[in-house]
Parts: C-alpha cells; structure tokens; sequence
C-alpha cells in the first residue's frame, strides 16, 4: 500500500462532461520525506516512514530532532507508516503528488470533527420515541428501554447510549481522484473526507 | 493564494458573461433534453441574488408566468447555459431583492438604470 500524508483545504464542485456536478475535496498533499525505512530482515515487516507538515525546532523534542536529522529534513508534524510500499525508497527521498492519476481509487483516512456528548439519535441513529402526543412530553429523544425487568435484568455490555461523538479516525474507501495538480501539490477526490479544514489526513492506494 | 480558486481554475474554462447583479433582467438561453434531441429554451425575468463564489456560484431568475411566480436557480457554470442576454439594468439598492416576491403588477416594477 503507496500512500500519501496532506491537508484537507476545503470543497468545491464542477460539471463533468455528461453534465453532472460532481462535488468534490481538494486536499494538499506531500511532499512527504522518508524519514524511516523497515526490512522484513531486521523489522520482520517491510514499511516505509513518511513525515510531513511544518514543526518548529524549538517545539521538538531531541529523539525526533535526531531521528529527523539522519533523513537530512527540518522537523516535520506527521510521522505515518505504510506497509508494503509500493516503490523502492530510501531515507531521505521525496514522494509527491506523482504517484497518483486521475481516474485512481484512493482511501482518505482522517480525524472527524468532534461533536461533544451527543444523544442517541444523533450518535447511533435511534428513531426517538415517536409521537409528541400520547402523554409524550419530556422524552422525545430518548434512547427507551435497556434493559428489562426480570430477564436479562441488567444492562447488557456494549448497549449504545449517549456519550462523546466524532474526533476518532475515519477512513472514507473508493474515492476517485479527479485531478492532480502537481505544481502546487494538489489532489482532488470526489466526494467528502473526514475531518475540518487545514486537519491532517492520510490517502491511501 | 487560495488554493480552492486554483483548484477550480484549473478544473474548467471559464466561460463568458455579460456582467449582472440583483434587479437585472436577463434571458438564459439553456439546453434541454427532450427525449433523445436537445434544444434551447429561453428564460426571462428579473435577477433576485447572486450567490456563492468561483465554480459553485449560483444566480435565481424570477419571472410571472400565467400569473403565477416562477423562480428558477442557475449554476453559473453549467455547460447547460449557451448564453445569457442582458436585456435591462434595474435601480435597487440591496443585493437580494426578495421583496419583489411579496409584490404584483404596478408596485413590482423596477426603475431602469441610465447609462
């Protein structure tokens, strides 16, 4: 698996050439520098570290200082492995926008907008309790039984209630690549990725 | 530079038209499919907004049809648009003149602007 690390820049749409419009994400992506390369000899597995994203010096620690010195790069923000890269790479090499086409398949993989503590229906799509009349006056939204009286008589493991939504990495499969613009290092993929603007995300082919 | 407006240059040609803006009246001249032939219908009527920027940007015509208020949303860059006449520049003085929807007959016409 090749992949990429980039920013989400934002949406837009266009008319294809059937005159549909096709909505889609621009994300920068690259250029990514090798800062690690694993060998199936001494790591067991064959991988290949890629970093990207600008980072101050002064707000790196000394490890990575080190570890970015050998690939001979300014720090970077993002450190991602991908198995079984598809080329042959070295520490210290680039990889840009290059290695994708249009008309490819990618997978987006990024971080989704948190949405704080959420209830039933907006975190697991509960239908709500029904109709607002029938003595109904305080529990639209709520999530009902869970777990009934004399069996199982407890609440089972695992039952979905309220609680913390969004912020967990989400990967968004098949997405096509519908232009590539390699002078400003820019993808653009049909339809929405997770996360908000400027959010790091990973493309994967 | 903003990289959404590079991305959107990049992405189409940009096609070319008479400027316009709320109060206008303008006539699209657009394609439609009827079955398998394609042919040009004309709509004509007062612009109520312009909306959005770049590729996305979208304006809505206004016209009274039988007597009954038609509005229609263009995307400005669909290749369904051939053209677009500027027929007459109104006078008003807000961008989205929705206020005409609540008007008829005398009280909805628009000053025309000299040049």
């Amino acid at each position: 698996m090749s992949g990429l690390i980039g920013t989400k820049i934002g949406m837009t749409s266009f008319f294809d050439a059937d005159g549909k419009n096709i909505p889609c994400t621009v994300i920068q992506a690259g250029p990514c520098v090798v800062t690690h390369v694993k060998t199936k000899e001494k790591d067991g597995y064959s991988a290949v570290q890629l970093a990207y994203g600008e980072r101050k010096e002064k707000n790196t620690p000394a490890a990575l200082k080190g570890h970015f010195a050998k690939a001979k790069t300014t720090p970077k923000r993002r450190l991602i492995e991908f198995k079984g890269f598809e080329q042959d790479l070295n520490i210290g090499d680039q990889v840009t926008v290059s290695i994708l086409e249009e008309g490819m398949y990618c997978d987006v993989v990024g971080e989704s907008k948190g949405k704080g503590f959420q209830g039933v229906v907006k975190r697991h799509g509960f239908s709500g309790v029904g109709g607002q009349t029938h003595g109904q006056h305080n529990r639209l939204r709520a999530p009902g039984s869970m777990g009934a009286s004399s069996w199982p008589s407890r609440v089972f493991k695992g039952m979905r209630m309220a609680g913390r939504m969004g912020g967990e990495n989400v990967k968004m499969v098949n997405l096509q690549i519908v232009k590539v613009i390699p002078e400003q290092n820019l993808v653009l993929v049909k339809g929405a990725i997770p996360g908000a603007k400027g959010s790091y995300i990973t493309i994967e082919i | 530079m903003d990289l959404v407006k590079f991305a959107e240059e990049a992405l189409i040609e940009k096609k070319e038209f008479p400027e316009f803006k709320a109060g206008d009246t303008v006539t699209v001249v657009y394609k439609i499919k009827e079955g398998n032939k394609e042919r040009e219908q004309l709509f004509q009527g007062v612009v109520l907004q312009r909306k959005g920027h770049g590729l996305t940007q979208t304006f809505t015509v206004r016209k009274i049809s039988n007597g009954v208020g038609v509005e229609r949303i263009f995307p400005l860059s669909s290749p369904k648009i051939t053209r677009i006449d500027l027929n007459k520049r109104g006078v008003v003085r807000r961008a989205r003149i929705f206020y005409l929807r609540e008007i008829f007959g005398k009280k909805a016409r628009i000053e025309e602007k000299r040049v």
